[in-house]
């Protein structure tokens, strides 16, 4: 019987008792990584509409692609990232591209999916069709590497594969690495479809796959454990048995559970947190500049003020490039003020423009003075966003830009910069795969997708990245990339701020940390000591 | 007494009615676009009308209003798009969570509010009324964030008493059999100690910062309504009858002053049962509040027309409730249908 007494005494007690309990089951701890994270996946399938972020994760570690990334270290030290450019077969055992270049043939591992079906070429087709009809992201993704229509895939026997291409494009393979075209249990899968083509429903509670790790449960917006796949074919065994990703919305909490070393692994704090955890020293904190990743303002080029370029290049020079990254990113990012005249084949870097008001204040008065104008970020990036557009606006002043600050939530922010019509919008726009052409194709060529919130439309660009999009000549695709650079340099349809760094929190005794793409962590190649 | 609610629950009908009109059209009009946000990064104008269409969201209002209502009947409260599940089987989660930190808290909150406005009403001036002000006065000028992180800071960071605010349940503790959703009785009906221990250490936490925040309401109105009580004739009656003080206050006084106490709880029960938001994210407590947040942020309408509906239909229940206590109270009020 619980008196109140003794449920009181219980109470007082418990935490001591929850700490014994904890020393109890230490072995099972160490083989158990605990990751806390601000939300969780809201689907187990990635190429379903509507998956959010951390779906990635699911994809990457619960299921395989033909090809993946091959990891090259950290230039800092800390980990590995991946080299675009350079792949290695996952599922594929080999893969080997046809002389006229316009096809590509995979021979398969002997893998089994977790359900003990061995892998076949017609699982692949199944995957690879879904990812191109389904619709939705996964769709346009699929769309970015010229892989269209479910007739460009052929299951040539059980363990041959092939894809036609429908033109020569150099993202086509790299684009099989990203966490799309990841090969479902088809079998399994239809089964249980219940007479949906793509077995949606299905697939989105249920993990269908042949990856390193299996979902052992899954609670929307509390947690997800994932437990290894002792049979896992693609790959050196995983080390970690079990992964327990908690999602904790604070993130003063998660720093909290860091520094007490109750969590292994945080992703996603404030940079002023990644910054105060590295300066005490007691965690590892692991940053890789983002691959073809940008914090901008973009300045709309077809209604308002800035249709003018000269107060565009203005706003070049205004911006205090150092102290945004310090006061912002704290730190965690990389300077675009003042590069080259010449610039690099390569995307983001830094444009010509430095903080030079004089030269800023002149531009202005050339163009007719003083006015004022709406600044847009979205508030879920607020963290950083916010101190980024106060710089920005008392910059502006100094020059007779008033600015006035408008905070969008999430929902609406899409909406706002689907409009074209705001005059000025900070944002951060991230591309998978790391090639200039690939991210100013995104923001600024005049196909005008979402992320074009410039409303940029120039010809000239446009030939520019279509023809280093569509090359195979070295020379040409990088002299196309120095050309469009300069002109965007000197067009400014965004100005670049600074690249941010993609940071995590590592406990010391966590190894192999592995940078992906897709920003999500790869349990396949954490280690606890 | 079932006709009288049978009457009562009728008269509620009309006001749950409005509320599913209101709620629907209210999310129809928050400004943003549901099917731009889900359709993530890189979405082409053709994959955001994919998803459009989907949700049945290119539909005529009404058309969507009619299908909703249809779902509604059948108990179908939609698909969430933030967790990718039905919105009931959310809330059928989470409901329990919240309620059982409520209680909690509201429970903590009772056990020093209550007697702590007693005393300071009795012995009105002295040191005890003024620690009745301090308290009342700091529980409710302290954001409840602010008592959560100083809470977790303490206890947790620097003392290390509690155990990591992880939510519910350490991760490496299992959740017991689900009979009601609340963890501490549904391991208590299962016998096992351990969970019971684990899910309370997890409690006390973010209990405790509710019970700071709530304190304030109740302490005050036990406070003012015992202050009127003690002023009326039939405590002077009382005393002059030569009834021990005990009696007089705990009997008599403390009884008639008590039907401005309940409604107040039952206020401060509701608003924090789906208010208490900041909490649970402090705490990761996995609570309708957070969830109806996420679910606004991201304009996903059909937890938030979930929410507002549960929301509406506890307030109901409630006040239902709260109406029959006071008859039990004072027999002299009497439940008109």
């Amino acid at each position: 019987m619980i008196t109140r007494r003794t449920a009181l005494a219980a109470g007082l007690a418990a935490p001591f008792i929850a700490r014994g309990k904890a020393q109890a089951q230490a072995p099972s701890r160490k083989e158990t990584l605990l990751l806390v994270q601000e939300y969780g996946p809201n689907s187990l399938d990635m190429q379903g509409i509507g998956a959010s972020q951390p779906v990635n994760g699911v994809a990457l570690n619960c299921y395989d692609r033909l090809l993946r990334f091959k990891p090259v270290p950290i230039p800092g030290g800390g980990g590995h990232q991946v080299a675009m450019g350079e792949l290695e077969g996952e599922l594929a055992e080999s893969f080997q591209l046809a002389s006229d270049g316009m096809s590509a043939t995979f021979k398969l591992r002997d893998a089994k999916f977790h359900s003990g079906r061995p892998v076949t070429a017609r699982d692949v087709k199944w995957s690879l069709d879904r990812a191109v009809s389904i619709g939705g992201f996964a769709t346009t993704q699929m769309k970015a590497g010229s892989l269209e229509k479910p007739e460009q895939f052929v299951a040539v026997d059980d363990k041959t594969f092939r894809i036609d291409f429908l033109r020569k494009d150099k993202l086509t393979l790299p684009n099989l690495a990203v966490t799309i075209p990841f090969v479902f249990d088809a079998e399994l899968a239809i089964k249980n479809s219940g007479g949906d083509e793509w077995a949606k429903e299905y697939l989105k509670n249920n993990v269908a796959g042949s990856g390193a790790y299996r979902v052992e449960s899954w609670k929307p917006g509390v947690e997800t454990i994932y437990v290894r796949n002792d049979d896992w074919a693609c790959g050196k065994l995983p080390q970690l048995r079990r992964v327990i990703a908690r999602d904790i919305a604070s993130p003063s909490t998660r720093r909290a559970l860091m520094e007490r070393g109750d969590a292994d692994v945080s992703y996603g704090l404030p940079p002023k947190d990644f910054k105060d955890l590295l300066d005490g020293g007691k965690i590892n904190v692991v940053g890789v500049p983002i691959p073809n990743g940008v914090w901008g303002v973009y300045l709309n080029t077809q209604v308002g003020p800035f249709k003018d370029v000269r107060l565009r290049q203005a706003v070049a020079f205004v911006m205090p490039y150092e102290k945004i990254l310090q006061a912002s990113l704290f730190g965690r990012g990389v300077d675009m003020s003042g590069g080259p005249a010449t610039p690099k084949v390569a995307w983001p870097q830094p444009f010509t423009y430095r903080t030079d008001v004089a030269k800023a204040k002149a531009l202005v008065d050339a163009a007719g003075g003083g006015f004022s104008t709406t600044l847009y970020f979205d508030a879920g990036n607020a963290t950083v966003a916010e101190p980024m557009a106060v710089l920005m606006k008392e910059a502006l002043a100094q020059i007779g830009i008033t600015v006035e600050i408008n905070k969008v939530p999430g929902a609406n922010f899409r909406t706002e910069i689907a409009k074209k019509t705001n005059p000025m919008v900070i944002n951060r726009f991230a591309g998978w795969l790391d090639y200039p052409d690939y991210y100013l194709f995104w923001t600024m060529h005049g196909n005008n997708s979402i992320f074009n919130i410039a409303a940029y439309q120039n010809p000239e660009l446009d030939k520019l990245v279509d023809q280093a999009r569509f090359t195979s000549d070295k020379a040409i695709y990088e002299q196309s990339v120095i050309d469009f650079v300069k002109l965007v340099d000197r067009e400014v349809p965004m100005v670049p701020i600074a690249q941010p760094t993609h940071d995590v929190a590592l406990q010391k005794t966590i190894g192999g940390y592995q940078f992906q793409p897709c920003r999500e962590p790869d349990f396949r190649y954490l280690t606890k000591a | 007494m079932l006709r009288l609610i049978g009457a009562r629950l009728m008269t509620t009908i009309p006001s749950v009615i409005g509320v599913i009109i209101v709620t629907f059209l209210l999310t129809r009009v928050l400004p943003g676009d549901t099917a731009a946000y889900f359709a993530g990064p890189a979405a082409s104008p053709e994959a955001i009308a994919q998803i459009r269409s989907k949700l049945g969201l290119d539909l005529p209002l009404p058309v969507q209003f009619v299908s909703y209502v249809k779902a509604l009947v059948q108990g179908d409260l939609g698909q969430s798009l933030t967790t990718g599940q039905p919105v009931t089987a959310d809330l059928a989660q989470r409901l329990p969570a919240s309620a059982e930190l409520t209680l909690a808290g509201l429970l903590l909150a009772m056990a020093v509010a209550l007697p702590l406005g007693v005393l300071a009403a009795v012995k009105q001036g002295s040191w005890i009324d003024h620690l009745c002000r301090v308290v009342a006065t700091a529980g409710v000028s302290l954001p409840v964030f602010f008592t959560g992180l100083l809470l977790v800071y303490v206890f947790y960071f620097l003392l290390g008493w509690s155990p990591a605010p992880l939510g519910r349940l350490d991760v490496f503790a299992s959740e017991p059999a689900r009979v009601t959703g609340l963890y501490l009785v549904d391991s208590l009906l299962a016998r096992d100690g351990e969970t019971f221990r684990a899910a309370l250490a997890q409690l006390i936490l973010p209990a405790v910062t509710l019970a700071i925040f709530s304190l304030a309401p109740i302490t005050r109105m036990t406070r003012a309504s015992m202050l009127a009580v003690l002023g009326a004739d039939f405590v002077r009656t009382a005393r002059a009858s030569g009834l021990s003080g005990g009696k007089v206050i705990g009997t008599y006084a403390f009884r008639n002053a008590m039907l401005p106490v309940v409604t107040t709880l039952g206020m401060v029960f509701s608003f924090l049962l789906g208010a208490n938001v900041l909490v649970e994210k402090v705490f990761a407590w996995p609570g309708v509040g957070s969830y109806a947040v996420e679910a606004l942020i991201a304009s996903d309408y059909a937890p938030i027309q979930g929410f507002v509906l549960t929301m509406a239909i506890l307030y109901v229940v409630l006040n239902l409730m709260i109406d029959l206590l006071y008859g039990v109270i004072d027999p002299r009020v009497r439940l008109e249908g």
